[in-house]
């Protein structure tokens, strides 16, 4: 199964001249999590985002199907789905405009219909229609998190999706991580939490250097 | 395509939905041009004269006013990484916002212009020559305007900067929709004028999505 296969090959991030953790390198194959752990400021985020190809990696490679991504972005970018701090969420439009707009952009187009029941089964029937900023946090968080039923991505980068989740939903998103894992998807997550999750991972920690 | 569009629909939607801003830019246009005629006096002559330079410094500075708000809601929300990471490509949605904001300030300013035209007692074929000037420069405005936007997204203070930025590069436009409607009230053509802004329009066109692109790529980083 080479051809879905991450690899992060000695990957370094500075922050001011400094460098922020020791050189990280694992490979994550089709039907694995990797939970990324560090202390605050430890360079998870940076690390999602060179990851994600966001910022480009200052040393070391990240390879998909053994490609640098650099050279495969268009590729990488229809496979990879990746959900940051920031929700990419616009307040001003619905939960449903702004999930079916997401799919749109990321390529896939997604009907009204399968779009409502992907909301509802975040639970989320009947605020489907009401602007976002109305909402709550984790009902935000939720409208985001959406996009993971809708998606044909197979490898989701997801940092911090635990955070403002009340104990159901954080069950229910571990489940919908395990049932992704196990039909043959990638889960790369950051999280503080240590949430039970099912099939095969391993978590990795960050040092400083 | 269907990135784009999603996009563009996006854009257009939320600017309707946020009325308020949209309309910052065509009032202050209104009232540029209204208060003009009252300071300057009855003076048919004089009114004509000043018409087109007074109605495009207005239309320039209108367009200018919501350049800033252009890329910094996206950046702000997180929406801006989400299209960077769109397997559609960063310059063709780039591309869609930019359109996006010419409709919903460039295209009204067009529209309204002729109105504000008679107020300087302009006759009937200058006001069209100034509405078809302002249709081929107000897109340039804004495709210029996004580099601008691009660069200065997230820096400090970005308002100015842009403004000092983007205002040689608008000069030229303003120069030549202008001059298009005075050669016309002189009964000259105006196909020289005309193809000069169309020359700026062209490249601006091809160009600015990509050099969009490429800053707001830098400011991700």
């Amino acid at each position: 199964m080479s051809l879905t296969r991450l690899e992060v090959d000695r990957l370094a991030c500075e922050r001011g001249g400094r460098p922020l953790f020791e050189p990280v390198s694992f490979s994550l194959c089709a039907g694995e999590w990797l939970h990324l752990q560090g202390d605050n400021g430890a360079g998870k985020t940076s690390l999602m985002r060179m990851v994600s190809g966001l910022s480009p990696a200052i040393t070391g490679e990240v390879r998909w199907a053994g490609v640098p991504i650099r050279q495969c972005a268009e590729l990488y970018r229809a496979e990879m789905l990746y959900l940051g701090h920031t929700l990419s969420l616009k307040d001003d439009l619905s939960a449903l405009e702004n999930l079916q707009f997401a799919s749109a952009v990321s390529g896939e187009s997604l009907d009204e219909a399968s779009a409502l029941q992907a909301l509802t089964a975040l639970g989320l029937r009947g605020r489907e229609h009401l602007p976002l900023r109305v909402l709550s946090q984790g009902q935000k968080r939720r409208a985001a998190l959406a996009r993971l039923l809708t998606t044909r991505a197979r490898l989701w980068l997801l940092d911090e999706p635990f955070v403002a989740l009340d104990p159901g939903a954080v069950t229910q998103l571990a489940d919908l991580l395990s049932q992704h894992v196990h039909q043959g998807g990638l889960v790369l997550y950051t999280s503080h939490q240590t949430v039970p999750m099912g099939g095969t991972g391993h978590h990795l920690r960050l040092t400083a250097p | 395509m269907s990135a784009f569009i999603a996009v563009l629909r996006r854009d257009v939607l939320l600017a309707l939905r946020r009325k308020a801003e949209v309309l910052t830019g065509v009032f202050f246009f209104v009232v540029v041009a209204s208060l003009f005629p009252l300071a300057i006096g009855p003076e048919m002559a004089t009114l004509r004269k000043v018409a087109p330079g007074v109605i495009w410094v207005g239309a320039l500075l209108a367009s200018m006013l919501s350049l800033g708000r252009l890329f910094e809601s996206d950046h702000r929300d997180g929406t801006l990484e989400h299209l960077a990471l769109s397997p559609a490509g960063l310059s063709w949605l780039v591309a869609a916002k930019i359109l996006a904001h010419w409709l919903t300030s460039g295209l009204p300013l067009v529209l309204l212009a002729p109105l504000l035209g008679l107020q300087f007692d302009l006759p009937v074929d200058s006001l069209v020559v100034l509405m078809l000037t302002l249709l081929i420069g107000t897109p340039v405005l804004s495709l210029i305007g996004a580099i601008g936007a691009a660069l200065t997204l997230g820096v400090r203070g970005g308002g100015v900067l842009l403004s000092l930025l983007v205002l040689p590069l608008f000069v030229p436009v303003l120069v030549f929709g202008a001059g298009a409607v005075e050669s016309q009230m002189a009964g000259l053509g105006i196909e020289a004028h005309v193809s000069i802004l169309m020359a700026l329009l062209l490249p601006a066109a091809a160009l600015s999505p990509w050099a969009c692109a490429v800053a707001l790529r830098i400011a991700l980083e």
